[in-house]
């Protein structure tokens, strides 16, 4: 269990580190040090089940039926890369504690730093192939937010998307690499991969397999040639880059490479592609180190470097090689963090890394001096130093590669000239900061840092001294586990000892130390330090990705333009024939059989009603233009008429329906037209060129063609389906048990709120949602300036009420809207009575939820029709939002309430029996669901309506506060209403014809 | 009554199709009314047309299901027609924001010709 343990720790403590407040610094520090504490103790316990060879497991179901379980495992070798993950963070925590200043949000620093540390121990602990490609991605992630953790910075912005494109692509060919691999052995699982190493080798993907799973490693191991994002994702704090920088992140790559090592090593491609990738960035990286400018940039291209060395180590296809390999993984990590939070300290207390302004830093900052000048060493390869010894076997193994005389006496040269670089940069990083005459224009005053800060580089700097010097008696026994987890019987002898007596590896070690002094004496102007590393300064990484990015960005944004159209016409256009289209075409290879079934006769009312509809229809698509409210009304005819078909053919509760959604959705538009603009000018005939109003009517012929050839296919479409029978479906079912299992005669009503109950909750749920997009948008609403006055028939009325503003608590409206006023005032009673008539009966007669919402809401919007909002809300408050989310919690608890019979989700309760007085009682959840919809569509259509409405009040309390003198010059209509402000005549002589004008004001 | 039933979804569908085809916001709205008029007519057919056949069970008799008109296209028009009027108030507002965004009411925000 402690497994699971360790990966959910962190992540568990990043939940609760984001929800402190972004001041609680120490309670932050505290727990993430807790965390990553109670992390290393949990991993350091399960040594002894390492030490003799064993594999921890854990399993969890994942997706069973694609052979994915959620699979943790360690080995020696995880066992040794978690170890290190989790010293390092509790080291890092406590450093970043003392780094970070008080103005920073430090939560969401160890929030995502938690995150991370959980990602990578999920990636080290991954015992399934696809849940590693997971975690690594997340690694990605969240090194993302900590490299943007300074977000006001552009560099930082840059950085961490640079990281995140390379490393997040990278991590895309890590997945299809694993899948390739996945596909050739028949399994995810780590233990079955690992063991089918000669499979693997053997197959013919193997090549594809090997370079994807390389792109994916280095990518995240920064190496050449994908190692330019390393140095700029130095924009992150320091101690984002101790942590991932250093120890961990960058290290993934290289924990890839030494985990596949077994399946995917010892082959010629392997030894071309890993070795000469980290051949490259071996000697570029320490090469470009020389030169920089920054100390963390040189601790970056050093970092690279020493990358490098490991994957160059990991593609020599030899198991001492590997253990050196994964043995300079752990002492990378020591010293380079160590060096890290040198620089760091340096940062935080002078102001400033730039190694051309530092100086003489010794006498301020003993301490520090000391731990960074051990570090450096060890980072140089000084003898009784950890990095001595990685060097040494490092130097060993390229000795003794076999191969043509260029592998031969190349590598031993060239690693000797890596070894030259090394000692020279890591010389001009100690001389350059801590040594020499003191700095003069330093931001700050520097001093020593606070103790604790010191703590985590000092323990480091230990560590590189302890292994440096007794080796064998300190990470011996681990290194011997590691290795041998990965190796397995293969494991040849090796011994770590300072000492190996005098021989070619100790020659190159010495002539690499006096060639890197020399070198550093004959840098001369280089010293500071600059911009453009000499000789290579062509290969810049960022410049080519930078490149391609825009190159890309222009390919997608031109494919977009030349692929698509910001125009809605032509995109409905395109809608319009891909229906037809998916449609005609099934009928081009089947055919159209005629139907079997007898046609009835027409009836001559039906007839005479259709042949009105379709009239409306057609005037409607040809008044839409210019008289908008006939438009609405002729449509309203159509809808009226689909409404009486729905009542012919046996459907009443679809007519009920319609007709009250075609009022609402009438009173809707009617409030929405007030706000259209007038008839535009230049889509009058006579104003446009000749060849405008050719294109227009040829658009128009284009159009109208369409809109026949749609018409007679749905009509052809239609009538074939109507004459021939029906095949045999779902509908029976329903039909038969929507009495004996639902107790409802009104099989529609069962199955919206009892059989398909969930369809209904969702479709309610949208409902609501669109009734608050609407409340939303509407907040924000700005109508344009010439809508702002009043509508010409309400300044007659007003002039005609005597001016006087209507009194909001009289008892009726004023003018001629009183009697109206009394009516409606009478109505809402019985439409609410009426309404719940139509839910009670709704399961067993024609009814429901539905139509009795929109009743009520009917009722309730009509109050605003007749006495204005002013008047209608000095009465009752309504609250839709309420309505809405009660109706929602009624219908989603009477679907609960099944629970309590452990029974599924809106699976009906029943209760029948007999009350006194009232006699027999079926009470049923189902009603409660039903009282849900109800409620929520009075909610919704209520709010959507009302919210409309008021937007006339709202556009003229800001035109009275905005455009106060502009729109008073104008007219005086809406300002000052009253027998004195003369009317625009203009609006009063308004031709009859445009009675919509009433509406939309013409101007 | 097929052929009348056929044709009215043929003529709402047709000025559907030339409404929304148009460039004005208003139109479209109308274009979308009248579709939808036309594609529940189609759903609710997919059932056969009959009359006095409404789909609630007689208690009294023998549920047999040859007796009653199809529920399931009646569910599902019933869910469309209120879903349609959400979508209807949606678009709405959509256009009236574009209109005091914009200035205009032509479906691209701007006219499409000077």
């Amino acid at each position: 269990m402690s497994l699971a343990w360790i990966v959910l720790l962190p992540f568990a403590g990043s939940i609760c580190v984001s929800f402190m407040p972004s001041h609680a610094r120490n309670t932050a520090g505290w727990l993430a040090g807790a965390v990553a504490l109670a992390c290393t103790v949990l991993t350091f316990q399960l040594y002894p089940q390492m030490a003799d060879g064993g594999v921890v497991r854990m399993a969890f179901q994942w997706a069973p039926g694609l052979g994915l379980d959620f699979t943790l495992r360690m080995d020696g070798f995880a066992w040794l890369f978690a170890m290190l993950v989790t010293v390092m963070g509790t080291l890092v925590v406590l450093y970043a504690r003392y780094y970070m200043a008080a103005q920073d949000p430090v939560p969401r620093f160890f929030s995502f730093f938690l995150a991370f540390m959980g990602s990578m121990l999920g990636v080290v602990l991954s015992g399934n192939l696809i849940q590693l490609v997971v975690f690594w991605e997340l690694t990605s992630l969240t090194s993302f937010m900590l490299i943007a953790y300074w977000y006001h910075r552009l560099d930082a912005r840059r950085g961490a998307r640079m990281a995140l494109t390379v490393t997040a692509a990278g991590g895309l060919c890590l997945l299809a690499g694993v899948l390739i691999l996945g596909r050739i052995v028949g399994s995810y699982d780590l233990d079955i991969v690992l063991a089918s190493g000669d499979l693997i080798r053997a197959h013919s993907w193997y090549l594809a397999a090997l370079i994807l799973i390389a792109v994916g490693a280095l990518t995240k191991s920064a190496q050449f040639p994908f190692h330019f994002w390393l140095p700029h994702a130095m924009a992150a704090p320091t101690p984002v880059s101790v942590y991932l920088h250093s120890a961990t992140m960058v290290k993934a790559g290289v924990f890839l490479l030494v985990r596949f090592w077994p399946v995917l090593a010892g082959t010629d491609a392997w030894f071309w592609i890993i070795g000469s990738a980290g051949l490259f960035s071996l000697v570029l990286g320490a090469y470009a180190a020389i030169f920089q400018r920054d100390m963390k940039g040189v601790l970056a291209y050093s970092t690279i470097s020493h990358l490098g060395l490991i994957t160059l180590l990991l593609g020599l296809n030899s198991s001492l090689a590997l253990i050196a390999a994964i043995f300079h993984i752990v002492n990378h990590a020591t010293f380079k963090a160590s060096l890290f939070m040198a620089a760091g300290m340096v940062d935080h207390e002078t102001g400033t890394r730039d190694l051309s302004r530092l100086s003489g830093l010794r006498r301020a900052m003993p301490i520090t001096a000391i731990l960074a000048v051990v570090g450096a060493a060890a980072m140089a390869g000084v003898p009784l130093l950890n990095g001595f010894i990685s060097k040494e076997m490092f130097f060993t193994e390229t000795v003794f590669i076999s191969g043509n005389l260029i592998t031969r006496i190349g590598m031993p040269a060239l690693a000797v000239l890596w070894g030259i670089f090394s000692v020279a940069y890591s010389l001009r990083f100690i001389l350059q900061v801590f040594f020499g005459p003191p700095a003069v224009d330093l931001p700050r005053s520097p001093h020593e840092p606070p103790r604790w800060m010191l703590f985590p580089s000092a323990l480091l700097v230990m560590a590189c001294l302890v292994v440096g010097i007794v080796p064998a008696q300190t990470i011996g026994p681990y290194l011997d586990v590691a290795s041998r987890s990965v190796l397995g019987a293969d494991m040849p002898f090796h011994s770590l000892a300072v000492w190996h007596g005098v021989n070619l590896p100790l020659i190159m070690s010495l002539l690499a130390m006096a060639g890197g002094v020399i070198l550093y004496r004959a840098l001369g102007k280089y010293h500071h330090g600059t911009s453009v590393v000499p000789l290579i300064e062509h290969f810049d990484g960022k410049r080519i990705f930078e490149f391609l990015l825009e190159k890309l960005d222009s390919l997608a944004r031109g494919l977009t333009q030349w692929l698509s159209t910001d125009r809605l016409q032509v995109q409905l256009l395109l809608v319009i024939c891909a229906a037809f289209a998916s449609a005609l075409i099934p009928l081009l290879h089947g055919g159209l059989p005629e139907g079997d079934m007898p046609v009835a006769a027409a009836h001559p009312a039906f007839a005479i009603m259709w042949l009105v509809g379709a009239a409306c229809a057609m005037g409607a698509a040809n008044q839409a233009k210019y008289h908008r409210l006939a438009a609405l009304s002729l449509a309203g005819g159509a809808g009226l008429a689909t409404c009486m078909t729905f009542v012919w053919f046996s459907a009443p509760d679809l007519a009920l329906t319609q007709l009250v959604v075609e009022v609402v959705t009438l009173v809707l538009i009617l409030l929405g037209l007030r706000w259209l603009p007038p008839r535009h000018k230049s889509i009058d005939e006579d104003m446009r060129s000749r060849g405008a109003r050719v294109r227009a009517r040829t658009r128009r012929l284009r159009d109208l063609g369409l809109a026949i050839i749609a018409g007679a296919g749905m009509t052809v479409l239609s009538f074939s389906v109507l004459t021939r029978r029906a095949g045999e479906g779902i509908s029976p079912f329903f039909l038969e048990n929507s009495l004996s299992l639902a107790g409802g005669a009104n099989v529609i009503n069962v199955i919206l709120v009892d059989f398909r109950g969930f369809d209904t909750l969702g479709e309610i749920t949208v409902l609501g949602i669109v009734a608050l997009t609407v409340f939303a948008l509407l907040r924000r609403f700005r109508p344009a300036p010439e809508s702002m006055e009043l509508p010409v028939k309400q300044q007659e009325q007003d002039a005609l009420a005597g001016g006087a503003t209507p009194d909001p608590h009289a008892l009726l409206p004023a003018g001629p809207m009183m009697l109206p006023g009394v009516i409606v005032q009478l109505l809402l009673p019985i439409a609410g009575m009426v309404a719940v008539f139509f839910l009670l009966r709704g399961h067993n007669e024609p009814g429901g939820g539905f139509v009795a919402g929109l009743i009520v809401a009917t009722a309730v919007i009509l109050q605003y029709l007749v006495g204005g909002t002013a008047w209608a809300e000095s009465r009752t408050r309504i609250h839709p939002q309420y309505w809405i989310g009660l109706g929602l919690l009624c219908a989603a608890g009477a679907g609960l309430s099944a629970w309590l019979a452990s029974r599924q989700f809106l699976s009906a309760l029943a209760w029948h029996g007999t009350l006194p007085v009232i006699g027999e009682v079926h009470l049923s959840t189902v009603l409660l669901f039903d009282l849900g919809v109800f409620l929520l569509v009075i909610g919704a259509t209520v709010l959507i309506l009302v919210v409309l409405a008021h937007q006339s009040r709202r556009g003229h309390r800001k035109a009275a506060t905005a455009h106060g003198e502009a729109s008073a010059a104008r007219s005086a209509g809406w300002s000052a209403i009253g027998p004195t402000a003369p009317h625009d005549p203009a609006a009063v002589d308004m031709p009859a014809a445009q009675a919509a004008a009433y509406i939309a004001p013409a101007r | 009554m097929e052929i009348i039933y056929a044709l009215a979804i043929g003529v709402l569908t047709g000025s559907g199709v030339w409404l929304l085809l148009r460039p004005r916001t208003f139109q479209v709205i109308m274009g979308f009314s009248l579709l939808s008029y036309a594609v529940n007519l189609f759903i609710f057919g997919m059932g056969r047309l009959t009359v006095g056949r409404a789909p609630i069970i007689d208690t009294l008799k023998q549920v047999d299901p040859s007796l009653y008109n199809d529920p399931v296209p009646q569910a599902l028009v019933l869910t469309a027609i209120v879903i349609g009027f959400a979508t209807t108030a949606l678009f709405l507002v959509v256009l009236l924001a574009s209109r005091g965004l914009t200035g205009t009411d032509h479906v691209d925000g701007e006219e499409s010709e000077p």
